[in-house]
């Protein structure tokens, strides 16, 4: 076994962790050091490195893209598109998830040890951007030793990242593949992330976000993870679901119980999130999310901000009934990027799941992916 | 690629020459944009309205926007392709003219191909029949055709001469194939145009 290889077995496999030195230079003006990450990689790296799919998780997601969740038991979040014999193919690709920073699910975050305190940040943790993200991860895959990209994948907030890639980083991206995502938050996002972030701080157990002695804001969390997850799918979709069916009663109740199967369905959805997700790292998240605006640092026209990216392919998709990113999102990125001449592939596909859509079964995704990564394989 | 191409899109290939920029407008399932990725050096980009088409072309490895031509040109910079085409697409806008003038805006050279309505089988069937031709190139009828503009060889060539573009090539077609210039706007069933802005 060669150092390099003697090098690559630790560092890659299922449930890794590490921490590296940094600093890590935040938009914020804060240094963060050192920088713990938690990730998984499938697959192994071909002689001359140019496998490397960097799949981006959204929000509440996480490094187990294709692997079972440790506190939840469930299967990955994105087995439909990771896998054998799926586009993004461990057989051909070498494919990492990381834990985006200020998560709590292994990487730097609020949940993590402040080394100059020794206890966890809380809300001492500095506030972070998708730059911010981005930038971390490159730090990794510094370390891993991966210097190019064959691709960024990511849906919502991954998209996000996906987008940022490039943007930030253009001599080290192949190709970008941006689903169900936006290059800004609107002021409907702001205001729906803002809810959230409300009932967390109403709750009196937040105390400032130093709870972590004592019993979490659950009941907060709960209630923003449901007024959440009311965007992440359609009014469609729910009424097909749902519709104004009671819930294992056959008559109102004429009180607060939840009478209705999707104010069941909401508060379940609540209950179980609050069992794998840190409140404070909900506050870091969305903030981080809150403050994406790509163009803004380009003057506020969004096509400057891919103007190095001519040799990046990009690949956009959204999804009809998606309210939360809607196609016009997508659609001023592709106006942007023909602007810039970058080469992009932009369909819009139709689904009755809104935007969670992409981490359902739609076959039509899968057969876009597939033929735009073995395009760049060729 | 190995399919064969439609005979208009195979004038065109046939004309692009190697290490060109193009933007194929209303490209389909990417079928020309396909061929032209065969010549090295290409840089190669379409727009195309249905999303089945989108998809196909995507899934074949190609940058193919969903888009429309009368509202998404605008957003290409001046002079940035080579080659801009318009095959088959012409008669379906609401505006030809303003598309035209797009086109050569965003490329030195355009492509246009469209089906000439003043082939002789429409004009018996509108002269003699008295109902609007129904032919294998315009197949549909007149209240379920996509084609809002029909127009004919010899109108296209008053459009060009008025807004003062050149034509560097013009190409006939009847029944698929390749045929006689002269008197192309009685003979002629399809068009294909070369203009310079």
């Amino acid at each position: 076994m060669d150092a390099q290889a003697q090098h690559d077995v630790g560092l890659f496999g299922l449930d890794r962790h590490i921490s590296l030195p940094g600093p890590l230079l935040l938009d914020g003006g804060a240094k963060l050091s050192p920088v713990h990450y938690a990730y998984e990689t499938y697959g192994a790296l071909n002689e001359d490195r140019s496998n490397a799919i960097l799949i981006c998780h959204a929000l509440t997601g996480d490094q187990y893209v294709a692997s079972h969740h440790p506190v939840t038991g469930k299967p990955g979040w994105w087995t439909r598109l990771v896998g054998d014999g799926l586009p993004v193919d461990p057989a051909r690709h070498f494919i990492i998830c990381i834990n985006v920073l200020g998560s709590c699910m292994g990487s730097s975050g609020p949940i993590t040890i402040n080394s100059a305190t020794g206890q966890k940040w809380g809300m001492d943790f500095p506030v972070i951007t998708i730059s911010d993200m981005v930038r971390a991860q490159a730090m990794l895959l510094d370390h891993l030793g991966i210097e190019r990209l064959a691709a960024v994948i990511g849906g919502s907030m991954g998209g996000m990242q996906a987008l940022s890639w490039p943007s930030l980083l253009p001599q080290r991206v192949e190709s970008a593949i941006i689903i169900a995502s936006t290059a800004r938050h609107s002021a409907q996002n702001i205001a729906f992330h803002e809810v959230g972030r409300q009932a967390i701080m109403a709750d009196p157990r937040w105390q400032g976000g130093a709870y972590y002695q004592g019993e979490p804001p659950s009941a907060g969390l709960a209630v923003a993870r449901m007024a959440a997850h009311i965007t992440y799918l359609s009014e469609a979709g729910l009424t097909e679901k749902f519709g104004r069916q009671l819930q294992e009663r056959d008559s109102k109740t004429f009180g607060f119980d939840a009478d209705f199967q999707v104010e069941s369905y909401l508060r379940h959805q609540g209950i179980s999130f609050v069992e794998r997700f840190d409140a404070n790292s909900y506050l870091y998240i969305t903030r981080a999310m809150d403050y994406f605006d790509l163009a803004e640092d380009h003057g506020g026209i969004l096509a400057h901000a891919f103007a190095s990216c001519r040799n990046t392919r990009f690949c956009i998709i959204s999804f009809d009934t998606d309210w939360l990113y809607p196609t016009e999102e997508s659609r001023h990125i592709v106006h942007a990027l023909n602007a810039a001449g970058a080469p992009t592939s932009f369909v819009e596909l139709s689904s009755p799941f809104g935007h969670d859509a992409f981490l359902l079964d739609v076959p039509e995704m899968n057969r876009i992916i597939d033929g735009f990564l073995r395009t760049g394989a060729a | 690629m190995t399919e064969a191409l439609r005979p208009d899109l195979a004038i065109i290939a046939d004309h692009i020459g190697d290490a060109t920029r193009v933007l194929d407008v209303g490209c389909g399932d990417g079928a020309l944009l396909a061929a032209l990725r065969q010549k090295p050096g290409m840089d190669l980009r379409g727009l195309e309205i249905d999303p089945a088409n989108v998809a196909t072309a995507v899934a074949r490895g190609l940058s193919v926007v969903q888009g429309d031509a009368d509202t998404d040109l605008g957003y290409y910079p001046d002079a940035s392709f080579d080659y801009a085409i318009l095959s088959q697409t012409l008669q379906t806008t609401p505006r030809p003219d303003l598309i035209l003038g797009e086109l050569l805006r965003i490329a030195g050279r355009a492509f246009v191909s469209f089906p000439n309505f003043a082939h002789w089988h429409g004009r018996i069937s509108l002269a003699i029949g008295g109902r609007m031709p129904v032919t294998k190139l315009l197949p549909e009828r007149w209240y379920d055709t996509p084609n809002i503009h029909h127009l004919t060889i010899d109108d296209f060539r008053a459009l060009v001469k008025e807004r003062g573009w050149s034509v560097e090539g013009q190409w006939f077609l009847n029944k698929g194939r390749k045929t006689n210039p002269a008197n192309a706007n009685l003979f002629a069933e399809h068009a294909v145009f070369l203009l310079r802005g």
